[in-house]
């Protein structure tokens, strides 16, 4: 069979850079599966990208989809064939249906019958043909945003303007939107022509000689080295963050990186707001020296050839010039500003609509974190900062910084708050009470910071509830979900020696005192166990605890996280262990007899008719005070053995005693000692829910 | 030489006017941007073509500066360009009117960066870029996907060149007063008192209570229009409610509380507007898809 390469293009205008690495990922799941269901033989699919094109080849693609051999089955033997041993009606209309002649039927047993059967075969279809579903798989692509164009139906990611479809020399003419697929490319958007691409395998060549480098792993490797090149004429240090140099890929073809300078005089202002007008405004490359100190020079990437770069590089400066003044404007006024008058100020900033001022959620952050730093028994030096920097917590959201460069929120607080004569407690505090804004990010490092944290977040998941603001599947506006994973991370990585249940208290109290609610306290209460369940169990998941396991584990909210998960971790490594098994299947006897309700009589030791009973109530006492003890101590593992401890007495008691009793009051006493037990046991886990292996 | 502001505006202009557009003239009540012209606005919506150009004085309060900051003003112009259905080149069509006013691409470095347009009074919002040039921007460019509350389509292209901007760029001067608007006059000559006055009057002086009592007025008057099924003069008192609202807000005269209030009152008013503009060309049945209609005077 014959093979040849396939190239399709798809050009548009300029994708968002944060859409590409996305769109490609997907074009390609998209092609290899089609190519595996149509049965088409490759050896390997390319892709390539810019920002205005999508591409993929097919190496070695079949010419014809291999052919299949089909098996068919018809009617049981019985009824295949008349008494006679002749066909029956029911096979010969079998046979016509197949497009078969009778003789090429066959029998053959499945689950202990026979069948007729008969073997199709399928001749392969040429690949040109086939090819046109491609059109399906390019409309079938889903952007996070897509938008309509013209007169046209399709929603895309921006309007497409021209596609190639090629395979080997034969073009495979398919429509969307008006543009038929055709050999014709298009180079670099003014330095390149239209471009007739010879056959699949001169793409990248054929391109670059239009100024367009289609391999995106080239042309991040081209950017890179051009920035080592300027680092190591002036010896200077050019961090290269990732992200950045990801997304300034997909924002050129053609790229050439030039460097520029600014006015040494600005090199006051705080690094952050530096790096943050450098990287997220001007997508430039901010310079070091070797100390790691900012120097006042820049990198850019353009989008063209060498060129004319001192044009270029003036342009970018004045931008950047007027940017940092503005800065600079910024940094002096709002220094002119306390921290107090700032908070003062907070009052007239509205926090949400139902939900009051940002001043009212600063006073209710303040009231709850100062009760929290008390009961936790933290020294009155933390307590004290505890409070003044739940105060300021959010003033530099009135500074004119914040207001312009809403991403540093924080730590420009910080920078103002040290500036003011704050110490560096409080100043931490502010700018990591924010903390950990994503997953990934790294917790407040301090207490104060984490306590303030905890807290402020848990105040707006609460006070969002209190007024009917529930995420409900992909519907999240205000990213609760990602606040409460943030406070399980913050109290876990803090072994803060507080549980989901006890903030939620401290937190509800201060929100109910302020007439908050506008739902019943029960509504709102039991929204926040369902919703904060979830983000433990999701937070076990993360950590490749298995879902039947993380199921055992996490009962209620009512546990310290460090303990839940700490059982988690051991159950998981003990899961597979034999003893493990033989301690969970005792226990179960013992769970799965008991009654969901305990009946809250007490047992009448007088009623036990065998020493295995007795025997079992003891070691049930002995039981309770040593998972107090462990348990409160966070001793997962010592737990487990007072559990394992009194299988013994557990197997004893089921070999010899009859729960299930004749006499009623026997029988009754029973129950309520196996339900009692299996309280105990289930303080530990739902050891029931684990699933083994076989 | 390069092109000084009345170069650039006729360039642009002429430019257009021969890509079909028709050349209108601003619209004669106060906003905040050409967008929020009716024709713009209310012709992008339903299935009527449409291709025009024009210069459009925007005024925003809340950026006066008393005529003291170098790039921040209270009224500013755009050039605006709204082309419906957009036609499949007009990325290209832009960059030719960047060349026809002295921009060599080759020269420069042309960027179209992600930026995604929404206007919460208008209810609208659209897809497009930022055009940078040498990372300054200097062009908005939106495909409308939603107006008025309703799903755009065909779909209108709207480009919005800042004047001032560009013109700092070609001009390459870093103060907007030094701009040359005709030679011997500069941009400062003919509009630096009205940044000083109206800067004055926005935050100092403006009568509170009268604004307050004009924008109810004009927000009971446009409903009044609206029943009566008079789109044009309702959407006037829409764009009045619109300016007094930003002449408020600068004022400092509307509570934080009271500002998300505000906003919902003009959104719902240009809902209103844009459902009743559609029924009434429904009705009209939409006068401009007459085929000779759509061949402006070529």
């Amino acid at each position: 069979m014959a093979a040849n390469h396939f190239l399709l293009e798809i050009g548009v205008e300029e994708m968002p850079a944060r859409f590409v690495e996305g769109a490609v990922k997907q074009l390609k799941e998209k092609t290899e599966t089609w190519l595996e269901e149509q049965r088409l033989s490759y050896s390997a699919v390319h892709m390539f990208s810019t920002p205005r094109r999508l591409a993929l080849r097919v190496e070695d693609l079949a010419d014809y989809q291999e052919d299949m051999v089909e098996e068919a089955r018809g009617p049981a033997k019985k009824i295949a064939l008349t008494d006679e041993g002749d066909w029956s009606k029911a096979a010969l209309g079998f046979a016509r249906g197949q497009q078969v002649d009778a003789g090429d039927l066959y029998f053959k047993e499945v689950k202990g019958t026979e069948y007729v059967f008969v073997e199709k075969e399928h001749k392969g279809q040429s690949t040109t043909e086939l090819l046109q579903e491609m059109k399906t798989i390019i409309t079938s692509l889903a952007f996070p945003k897509n938008m309509r164009w013209g007169s046209h139906e399709l929603r895309f990611v921006r309007p497409i303007q021209w596609l190639v479809a090629l395979y080997g020399e034969a073009v495979i003419p398919f429509t969307i939107t008006g543009h038929t697929a055709g050999n014709v490319s298009h180079g670099h958007r003014f330095l390149g022509n239209a471009v007739t691409i010879h056959k699949p395998e001169t793409y990248e060549q054929q391109l670059k000689e239009e100024y367009v480098i289609v391999d995106a792993a080239e042309r991040t490797e081209l950017i890179r080295s051009q920035i080592e090149e300027i680092e190591a004429e002036n010896s200077w240090h050019i961090p290269i963050d990732q992200g950045l140099l990801a997304e300034v890929n997909q924002l050129v073809e053609y790229p050439t990186a030039l460097h520029g300078s600014f006015d040494e005089s600005y090199l006051n202002i705080p690094r952050e707001v530096l790096v943050t007008s450098m990287k997220e405004h001007q997508r430039y490359f901010p310079v070091e020296n070797d100390e790691g100190s900012l120097l006042s020079y820049f990198i850019t990437v353009r989008n063209g050839n060498a060129e004319h770069l001192d044009q270029v590089r003036k342009g970018n400066e004045k931008v950047l010039r007027a940017r940092l003044a503005d800065a600079q404007f910024f940094y002096d006024e709002d220094q002119k500003l306390s921290p107090d008058e700032a908070v003062e100020k907070l009052n007239h900033v509205i926090y949400q609509e139902n939900l009051g001022t940002v001043g009212e959620k600063v006073m209710r952050v303040e009231a709850v974190s100062t009760r929290l730093a008390e009961y936790l028994q933290l020294d009155s030096t933390k307590g004290q900062n505890i409070k003044r920097a739940a105060h300021i917590s959010k003033f530099d959201l009135v500074t004119l910084m914040v207001d312009e460069f809403t991403e540093l929120q924080g730590i420009m607080g910080k920078e103002y708050a040290l500036l003011a004569g704050e110490n560096t407690a409080v100043a931490e505090a502010v700018a990591e009470h924010y903390k950990p804004k994503a997953a990934g990010d790294s917790l407040p490092e301090n207490i104060e910071g984490a306590v303030i944290s905890v807290v402020d977040k848990m105040d707006t998941i609460i006070s969002s509830f209190g007024v009917g603001m529930v995420p409900t599947g992909s519907q999240d506006p205000h990213g609760l979900r990602r606040q409460a994973a943030s406070i399980v991370q913050t109290i876990n990585g803090h072994r803060l020696p507080l549980t989901i249940q006890q903030l939620i208290v401290l937190v509800m109290d201060e929100i109910k005192e302020r007439s908050l609610l506008q739902r019943e306290e029960a509504d709102v209460l039991k929204d926040l166990e369902d919703f904060f369940v979830q983000r433990v169990r999701q937070k076990l998941l993360d950590e490749g605890i298995r879902h039947d396991i993380a199921d055992a584990v996490l009962l209620h909210l009512g546990e310290r996280i460090d303990v839940v998960t700490e059982k988690a971790g051991f159950i998981q490594s003990r899961a597979e262990e034999a003893d493990f098994k033989e301690t969970v299947e005792a226990l179960s006897r013992v769970t799965n007899i008991a009654k969901n309700t305990d009946s809250g009589s007490d047992i009448q030791t007088e009623l036990f008719q065998a020493e295995e009973e007795r025997e079992l109530y003891e070691k049930s006492k002995t039981l309770n005070q040593q998972l107090d003890d462990r348990l409160d101590q966070a001793d997962v593992a010592g737990a487990y053995q007072s559990l394992q401890a009194v299988t013994p007495a557990i197997n004893a008691y089921f070999d010899h005693v009859m729960v299930m009793a004749e006499d009623e009051q026997v029988k009754q006493n029973r129950l309520q000692q196996m339900t009692l037990l299996s309280k105990e046991i289930e303080r530990f886990a739902r050891f029931r829910s684990i699933v083994f292996s076989s | 030489m390069a092109m000084n502001i009345q170069e650039m505006i006729l360039t642009l202009q002429n430019y257009w006017a021969s890509q079909n557009c028709i050349i209108m003239q601003a619209y004669d009540v106060e906003k905040g941007a050409g967008t929020m012209n009716p024709m713009t606005f209310l012709r992008s919506i339903g299935p009527e073509p449409w291709n025009a150009a024009y210069v459009e004085p925007s005024r925003r309060p809340g950026d006066g500066r008393y005529g003291e900051n170098p790039n921040r003003l209270y009224q500013h112009h755009q050039f605006q360009v709204v082309m419906k259905p957009s036609p499949d080149n007009i990325q290209e069509l832009y960059l030719k009117s960047l060349e026809a006013i002295g921009i060599d691409p080759l020269a420069h470095d042309i960027r179209f960066v992600e930026d995604n347009w929404e206007a919460p009074t208008l209810s609208a919002w659209g897809l497009g870029w930022e055009v940078w040039i040498d990372g300054m921007e200097i062009t908005q460019f939106t495909y409308f996907q939603h107006v008025g509350g309703m799903d755009a389509h065909p779909v209108t292209a709207e480009i919005t060149y800042g004047i001032e901007r560009l013109a700092s760029y070609i001009q390459d001067k870093e103060n907007v007063f030094d701009l040359e608007w005709v030679q011997g006059v500069s941009y400062g000559d003919m509009f630096l008192q009205a940044e000083y006055e109206h800067s004055k009057y926005s935050f100092e002086i403006a009568d509170k209570e009268l604004l307050l009592n004009q924008f109810a007025a004009s927000e009971k008057e446009a409903e009044r229009a609206i029943d009566e099924k008079l789109v044009l003069p309702a959407y006037d008192h829409v764009l009045k409610c619109s300016h007094l609202f930003n002449l408020l807000d600068a004022r400092g005269a509307i509570s934080v509380t009271e500002r998300t209030g505000y906003i919902a009152r003009v959104r719902n008013l240009a809902r209103k507007c844009g459902k009743a503009y559609y029924e009434e060309r429904e009705k009209l049945g939409f006068p401009l898809q007459k085929q000779e209609a759509m061949n402006y005077g070529s």
